[in-house]
This record gives C-alpha cells, structure tokens and sequence, in this order.
C-alpha cells in the first residue's frame, strides 16, 4: 500500500470528522514548522508514593521520568533503549498523552499538547497510535478482529470512503493477515498474528506517530523477524514517525536511524545510529553495548565491561551523574554535578552526551576488561592466578 | 506492627462511633414513642412529657446521641437510676443497665462463635487438605459430597436432630447449656461441643472447597515447584510451602464470615435454648426495648470490628509481604 | 554407564565412554482436556562432565519439558514419560520419588527464570538457600545458616550476613537470581539445570550472571544445560548446542558449528531472524514463514515442513511423509542432502548473516 493510496482516505476521514467538533477538528490544516513532527522539552513525570500514620500524603515520588529532551522528525525512527525502569515505557505514554506530564513540554507539529484536555486532544489522538508489548492483553477478548480495527475510526469519527469494513480488510491485507478473519476473535490468533493486529489498529487512522513499546519482545525469536519486518515497511512506505521502545539493543538498531539511551528516568546519550553503536562516548552505552548477547562465538574484539549491582531506585536516585554509582570513571564531580547532554568535542552532529568523564568513541576490546562486579572479579582473579 | 494496630484501632473507633450515631437516629425515626409503651392505661399529655423528661427524651436527638456516647466512657445519672461506665443506658424494661444483661449474656455467644469457628476450621481445612493431597481420590470426592450435604441443611433442622440421636439416645454429648467459665469450667466446655458442632458444620463446605482449590492451585506454583526441585519431601513441601500460601486467603475468607458466624450463633442460641446475645436481641426487639437493642447491635459490630484486626494482623504475620502501615 | 544391567539397552548406542548424563528416545506426553500434548518426541542427547549444553527452542519446543523430567518434576497424574534418562550411571526414568528426592538439589539442581515467583515469598532467602543443604548434608540450622552466607557471598550478594535474614521481594531482580544460582549451587551439584536464567533480567546483568554461571562452573567442574530461545546467551557460555523445534531435536553440533555452519533450515531461519549489532541495517531480516505448531497436533513427517523453504529441494512428499532421523554427534534431522545444506548455507544463507 502506497502513500497515495493512504491520501484520500486521510482527508476523507477529516472532513467526516468535522461534524461533532467543527471549530477543532481541521488536522489538515495545521500549522507545520519545519521537520520536527514531536519535540519533548524538559519532560518530567513524577508519580507520588502516598503514606502517612492517620491520613494519607505525598512521603516521596518515583521519578518515572526526570527531565528529559528529544525530538522526532517526521519519518523518523527513534529508538529508545534502556533497561527496566529507566522510564522508557512511560515516556512513550507521556507522548501519546495516555499520561500527562508533571513538568515540561510535549509539543506535536508545533502544537503544545503537555496539557491539553480531551477535547484538544481529540483532533490529535488519531495521529498518535500505540502499539502495545503484550499482544494478549492490548485486544479485547469479548470484541472481533474487525471491532478492534476499526474502533479508532469509529472514536475519532472517520468514514473513509467505501465504509471502515472495507478499510478494515485493506488493512488486514497490509498487515498480512486474512482480511477472511474480520470475524474472528483475538484468541483465534498467535502472538505474532495478534501483533498484526495492534499495528493493523493503529494504522487503521493513518497516524503520523506510531509509539511501539516493546512491541516484540513478547514473541517468539522467529516472529519476531516477521514483525519488526512488518513495522520497517510500515514505516518507509507510508512514511509514518516512530518512537520505538525496546530494550534489545540489535533490533532497535536495526529498526531506528535515531537511537536515545536512557538510564534512571533522563537520556545519558542521544544521536545516529552510527553514533551510538560504533562511536559511543557515556560509559553507560559502552556498558550495554559489551553486554549484549550476539550470536557469535567468535565475538573477541569486542569489549567486555561487567557492572556491578542492579539499577538504584528511581524513588531516590543518585546525586548528580545517576549513573555514578556503577560507573568505573566516577569523580568527585559526578556526584556533585549533573552533566549536561550536550555534544562532546569529536562527536558528530547532533550526538549528544551527559558524561563528565567520556569515553573513546570505539567499542573494540580494551587492554583490560572493566569488571565491576566483586564476585566476578573475584572469581576471574583466581582463574588468572591458577593460569 | 503496633503502628498497624494504633493505626487500625482508631480508624476502628471512628466507625463504632459511626454505627452508633447511624443506629441511634435510626431507632429515633421509628413510629413508635418508648413512652406510650411505658406510660400504661391511663396515659395523659403530662405522663408523657414527665416521662420524655425522664428518658432524656426531650432533648434533639443530637444530644441524646452525645449523652450516650459519653456515658459509654464516663456513666450516667439517669433520672431512673444511676448507670455507672460503661453506660449503654437503662433497659426500659426493668431499668437494670443494659450493660450488665449484655455482660451476663455475651460469653454464652462469643464461646459459641469462637469454638463453633474452631471447629469448622479444623474439619473444613483438615478436609481440604486431605483432598488436595488425594486428588481424585474416592476421599476427595467422598469430602466434596459430604460438605455439600452440611451445607444444604440449616441449623435449626441438624440442631434438634443432633440433641435427638447424639445426646438423648446415643447419650455421647451434653444437650447444651450455657457456659460459666469461671464456676465450672468443665461443664462450660462439654456444654458447648454439641452447639458448637452444629454451628460448624454449615461453615464445613465452604472452608473444604476453598482449602482444597487454593492447595490445588498453591501445588502449582513456581516457587512450591522450586522446593521439589531441591529434594524437599513430598510432605514438607505440602505443608511448609503450598499450605503456607494457602493459609492468607483462608484467613481472608474468614475474615469476611465474621458476620455469618455471629448470625450462625445466635440461631444456634436459640435452637438450643441457650441464654446469649440472640436471645436478648430477640426480646428486646419484641418488647421495643430500644437501648438494649443499641447495646446488643453495638457490642456485635464491636466484636465484629475486632475480630476483624486480629485477623489482618494474622495475614501479616502470615505474609512478610504485607508492609503493616 | 552400565547397559548390561537394564534388560533393554539401547542398541543403537554403541557409547565406549560413558556420558555423566545420556537421555536416550524420551517421550514426555501430556494429556489434556483437548487431547495429547506430544511434548518431547524421541529426543536423544548426552552430557559430558564439566560441559555446558545448551539446548535453544522456541516456545513449546519442548526444551523445559525434557529438564522437568530430568527432575522428575513433572506432574504424574497427567504426564506419561517414555525413554531413558541416565544420570551417572543411574536410571531416572524410573526411579522411586524418594530416590529422585535424594538427587534432586543435591546431584542435579534447576536454576529456574523467573526469581520472584520461582522463590517462596514467606521465606527468607536465607532458609530457603539452607533447607536443600540440612536435608542432604544433615547439617544443622546453624551450620545451614553459614553455608547460606558463605553461598550468597559467592554470588556476589553484598553484605551477605545481613542479606541472609531478607525476603526475596527485598531483593532487586538481579540480586534474586544470584540467590537463585546459589540456592541452586549450595550442595554443589554435579548436574545444573539453568532454564532461561536471564530471560527476566536487564542486559547488562544478564552479561554478570552468565558470567558468573561460567566462572563458577570451572571453580566447581559442575556439568550445566542452559535451556534459552536466545542464541546470543549460548553463544559465550555453551559448549555444545542441541536445537529442539516441536518436541524434537532438529540439530545437534559444537556451539561454534551451530552458530557459523548450521544445517538445519529452522537454524538458518533463527540465525537470520535476529539482528546483529554489527549487520548491515538495510538488509531486511529473514523471518520464518508461518508459526510454531501446536504440539497437540504436530505435523506428519518432518514438524518444519509447513515453515520450510527448502521441501521442493528434497523432493516428492518426503518432507510430510517420512521424519528424518537425527544422527548420533554433530548433524540434523533434515532430508536434505549434506551437499545441498553446504551449498544452501553458503550461497544463500551465509550471506544474510554478515
């Protein structure tokens, strides 16, 4: 399906959508600046922990997310890695506005939606889709493939010309499923089938932002590769932005052109693919990069860093640098001072950096492998010593 | 742990507090006036309003409630007669003190729910267990089609039945009586075993279905499966590990039927005779003696409100899980 | 191994050396309300002393199933087991409960995925850690109680003398799972089974645990099956590699043959669905073609067949009618001549990978 095929059926659905809300609901006409189709300034969301002996207050917050930066052009992938709980997840629901920010601002084509109601938001839901990590539980079990598809539409009031149902089998077609299967229940499908219908869903508006979170980390290896495959060609033909959440660093890469990390609720590095994978400069991607599994025996020129612990607490994160407490390069500094994200002499454009102390930009294996990790080290000095 | 129960002990206070105002005014909106009921044949306007006087009756019912309220914590002087702390007012009946009836019958029922509970307990999770542990067995099933039957019947069918064939002709149990622990603790006990019994057996269903769907569910578990994997006997693994998870929500359950076994003690009250709480409802709701009933309805949400701690505080104890706070 | 002792020895085995663990035809088989779960299918493979074998599937390939029975953990009152499975010379297939009993956490343990629910949360990971060690040493609460401190300082646990007393939800994911290795490692047994053991980890824990998992097999020479769907976690860590695909074991071979020189089309297909960190990014993956089968029903003849590019190479209907045998040491269940898997892998497979 191509993009002009895509065109009629947009404008279709913003005049039909104009009818309940005829002041808002003109997407076509919106204000464009520039590139940028999502720009995230200072973005921060707090959820409070309540106690208290006889009445309930606010005793501290989980800073989910604590301040953060980036931008999305339009067509582009951006990939977010991290591990649990640096507030990736989130950040996408921030986006989407499925929550709504503490601190910040999310601006959509030029448009600030931090706090926009409901009806603000309306015009808008229907650029921005989600495509959730569990294909069981994001489909209703009660409701048929063809409810699920097509309930967007019916939400944001679009009829596209020949009637959603006809939609609905072009975009079971699209997403290679059997547009035979309207009818059929979501516990008819596999995961990977289910996955299908997630992006079918949130194609079915012809968004301009897509926000997968982990949107294959729940399938099997081999389905995998037919969904990442699936949402690549989504992406380049109907040229729709991604904001793609993942925690294995190999798919994000492959899928993104744009790769942010993030680590305890704030972004430590941001750039190109290249950037971020072959040039590196936080040690905390350094770290991620050495410990991702690859399916290569022969893998020795890589280097080999192992930290210690697991990520602090983001109810009370570390003092300046988060990332200080597990980082082998740490200084006085870096507990005194938070370092900015910003480009770091030798980096390229728009590679953006929070270190005090970065590294070489290169991944290949060291003189000496960085173990932070007491019992490994432990273990490895006594292997060392018996060689 | 003593945080909890501060914590829970006030919050408890506020809703006794509550239930009082709530049953007082409801009482108070009944029709029916205490001192037509007191005043006899020969009723004037006068009679009345000196009666009003004298119940304290004249006043908004706001500060009736408060009068009360304070005299549950510090006594009254009621024009009828003094009524030292704990005041729940006179009985209009015969201006003794409702507390003292209320003294003189609560341990009757609580010794029905606390044994009555014990037994239904032992049988129904004992019969659980052993289903759990013979799945499919002819005794799991033998179990479920018993307890099913205990639970069809009704106290007041399976009450007299059991005196007949257990105490009259089998002569293996006491026909029941009322308890006094002090005096003739022996006695007290052997008295209550055939209505405790009687009183237990429609818990027995239940507490067996729940027992053995929660082992069941409990076996399966990764972290029971984790303890066969280390050697752990059969045995110690049923009842150190599936038991243990079991138990919370048996506790919770339990929990939950704190007001069923209440109601199920006094219908046994009165299928055996027994002189309880039950029993002293039931008067004084037949001979409109409002404070009495006050009394008796407060002192059974007390209970039902304490035993209610007591049985978080065990799920906590239970569950390290469970921050108490 | 002693074959002469069992009435049906396997005559198809003519093993010189015996391996420490040989599992010989096992069929594990669940029956269900909807009918027989086929879930390990005539699988065959040995283990070495002091040798990690990694055994790499999909879900419901059957891979947990075989390590379950291992144990004998499954659940008898539906599972029937078939085959034989030698431990050191003994029979487990079997063997009496209380045999099994005293093996189980002592000879052979299981280091299970997830850490949360697999540990008892109304212990503490102290007893929990000593309970397996006073059973089968006989050792007493308090000398338990040293061992449990002295095994979690060996997985790296910090300020293990005060940890011992915490509940595991007081514990971070990765700190649990190091409990996990230790609970596993604390009578030092012979035979671990790890089954996903950093599935439910962050990456860079993932690359600590795997590690220490090595460095404290070469301490203890401790034979280990890494059961993973992950290619990359064998790729560092195991010896030898089996693949299972649908209850099956489609190919068998050294971690590096697996990985650099696979045989089997369901290889070809996981190596080239996964992206590396070094590939060319405009190169689309290469998924495999359909979805896994349900073992309820698994396909005649071949169980990838249905997902196969390369039936029409075979010929006839040889791929649906007649399964392929996998041979004993390094090779694959496929039809497919050892010519045409060389020449497939070479000209068309290989190239996807780099």
């Amino acid at each position: 399906m191509s993009e002009e095929q895509q065109k009629p059926s947009l404008e279709k659905g913003a005049t039909a959508d104009a009818a309940p809300e005829a002041d808002k609901a003109v997407p076509a006409q919106r204000p464009e600046t520039g590139e940028r189709l999502l720009e995230v300034t200072g973005m921060r969301k707090y959820f409070p922990i309540n106690g208290g002996f006889v009445f309930q207050r606010r005793v501290g917050d989980v800073r989910a997310v604590d301040g953060i930066d980036f931008h999305i052009d339009k067509g582009e992938a951006l990939g977010m890695v991290g591990e649990s709980g640096c507030g990736k997840s989130t950040t996408g629901r921030l986006v989407t506005r499925l929550l709504e920010p503490t601190d910040g601002k999310v601006a959509y084509a030029g448009q600030d939606i931090t706090h926009a109601s409901r009806r603000q938001l309306a015009p808008i839901r229907s650029e921005i889709q989600m495509i959730f990590q569990d294909p069981y539980a994001s489909l209703n079990p009660r409701q048929t493939v063809g409810n699920i598809i097509s309930a967007p539409m019916e939400i944001n009031g679009i009829n596209p010309t020949g009637g959603r149902e006809k939609r609905v089998r072009e975009l079971l077609e699209t997403v290679g499923l059997n547009p035979e299967h309207y009818n059929r229940f979501p516990h008819e499908f596999s995961g990977g089938q289910r996955q299908r219908i997630g992006v079918a869903r949130a194609l079915s508006v012809n968004p301009k932002l897509i926000v997968a979170d982990e949107p294959v980390s729940a399938l099997d290896v081999s389905i995998q590769a037919q969904v990442v495959n699936l949402l690549q060609q989504v992406q380049k033909e109907l040229g729709i932005a991604f904001l793609f959440i993942a925690h294995d660093l190999a798919i994000v890469r492959h899928f993104s052109q744009r790769i942010a990390v993030m680590y305890l609720g704030k972004i430590v590095e941001i750039g190109d693919r290249e950037s971020i994978y072959v040039k590196p400069r936080h040690p905390y991607t350094h770290a991620l990069l050495s410990a991702a599994p690859e399916a290569d025996p022969d893998d020795k020129g890589r280097e080999r860093i192992r930290l210690a612990g697991d990520v602090p607490s983001p109810i009370n994160p570390p003092s300046g640098c988060r990332f200080r407490t597990r980082c082998w390069k740490a200084q006085d500094l870096c507990a005194d001072e938070e370092p900015p994200l910003i480009q770091l002499g030798g980096s390229s454009e728009g590679h953006l950096t929070a270190c005090h102390f970065p590294e070489e930009p290169t991944v290949t294996a060291r003189a000496e492998d960085i173990i932070l990790d007491p019992a490994l080290a432990g273990a490895e000095e006594a292997a060392d010593k018996t060689l | 742990m003593l945080r909890f129960l501060t914590r829970r002990v006030l919050g408890a206070a506020v809703i006794l507090v509550l239930i009082s105002l709530v049953t007082y005014l409801l009482f108070f909106a009944l029709p029916s006036d205490p001192a037509l009921l007191s005043c006899g044949k020969n009723c004037t306007p006068s009679n009345i309003a000196q009666i009003h006087k004298n119940l304290g009756l004249d006043k908004p019912i706001i500060v009736q409630w408060w009068d009360y309220l304070i005299g549950i914590f510090g006594g009254r002087h009621l024009p009828l007669g003094n009524c030292p702390a704990p005041c729940f007012g006179l009985s209009f009946n015969n201006q003794t003190p409702v507390w003292a009836l209320l003294k003189d019958r609560y341990p009757t029922t609580l010794s029905l729910a606390i044994g009555g509970s014990f037994i239904f307990l032992v049988v129904g999770v004992g019969l659980g267990l052993v289903s759990a542990w013979k799945q499919g067995s002819v005794f799991d099933r033998a179990a479920s089609s018993v307890s099913l039957l205990g639970q069809s019947v009704q106290i007041y069918f399976i009450g007299p039945l059991a005196i007949y064939l257990l105490s009259y002709k089998l002569g293996w149990l006491n026909r029941g009586q009322d308890p006094s622990w002090g005096a003739h603790p022996g006695s007290s006990l052997t008295g209550l075993v055939l209505p405790c019994l009687v009183m237990s057996v429609i818990f027995w269903s239940n507490y067996s279905r729940q027992t053995r769907s929660l082992m069941v569910e409990q076996l399966s578990e990764e972290h029971v499966r984790t303890a066969r994997a280390k050697g752990m006997g059969s045995r110690y693994v049923f009842l150190r590990y599936a038991l243990r998870g079991a138990m919370g929500p048996i506790i919770t359950i339990f929990g939950i039927d704190l007001g069923s076994v209440f109601g199920g003690a006094i219908i046994t009250e009165a299928t055996f005779g027994l002189h309880g709480l039950g029993n002293l409802a039931v008067s004084a709701v037949t001979q409109q003696d409002l404070p009495l009933e006050m009394g008796v309805m407060l002192i059974g949400a007390t209970s039902i409100v304490i035993f209610n701690i007591i049985v978080d505080a065990c799920y906590a104890l239970i569950d390290p899980r469970i921050r108490l706070a | 191994m002693t074959t002469v002792t069992k009435p049906d020895p396997a005559p198809k085995d003519p093993v010189s050396t015996d391996p420490f663990l040989s599992v010989r035809d096992l069929y594990v088989r669940f029956a269900t309300e909807d009918g027989t779960v086929k879930a390990v299918d005539g699988l065959s493979f040995d283990l070495e002393r002091g040798e990690t074998l990694g055994i790499v599937g999909e879900s419901g390939s059957g891979k947990s199933v075989t390590n379950l029975a291992i144990l004998g953990l499954h659940n008898p009152r539906n599972t029937t087991i078939a085959g034989e499975i030698m431990l050191d010379g003994q029979e487990l297939t079997g063997a009496s409960n209380r045999t099994l009993e005293r093996l189980r956490g002592n000879k052979m343990a299981m280091i299970f995925q997830d850490s949360l629910t697999a540990l008892s949360p109304y212990y503490t990971v102290g007893r929990q850690i000593a309970e397996p060690f006073m059973k089968h040493t006989g050792a007493s609460k308090r000398e338990g109680r040293a061992r449990a401190i002295e095994m979690l300082a060996r997985v790296g646990i910090p300020q293990p003398q005060t940890r011992v007393d915490d509940f595991p939800h007081q514990f971070s994911g990765g700190m649990r799972q190091r409990a996990m290795i230790a609970l596993a490692l604390v009578c030092d047994p012979e035979l671990v089974i790890a089954d996903e053991p950093t599935t439910a980890l962050d990456v860079t824990v993932q690359a600590q645990i795997l590690d220490l998992l090595k460095d404290l097999q070469q301490e203890t020479g401790t034979s280990i099956i890494l059961i993973t769907h992950d290619l990359g976690v064998i790729a560092n860590t195991a010896d030898k590699v089996v693949v299972m695909y649908a209850g099956r074991a489609v190919e068998r071979g050294t971690t590096r043959e697996i990985l650099k020189a696979p045989e089997h089309p369901y290889a070809w297909g996981l190596l080239s669905s996964i992206p590396r960190l070094t590939a060319d990014v405009d190169v689309p993956l290469s998924p495999i073609p359909g979805t896994p089968p349900s073992l309820l029903n698994p396909p005649s003849g071949c169980p990838f067949h249905p997902r196969c590019a390369f039936v029409e190479k075979v010929g006839g209907d040889r791929c649906s009618t007649e399964r392929p045998q996998l041979p004993d040491g390094r090779g694959s269940a496929c039809h497919l001549t050892t010519e045409q898997k060389r020449d497939i892998f070479i000209e068309q497979i290989q190239p996807r990978l780099r």
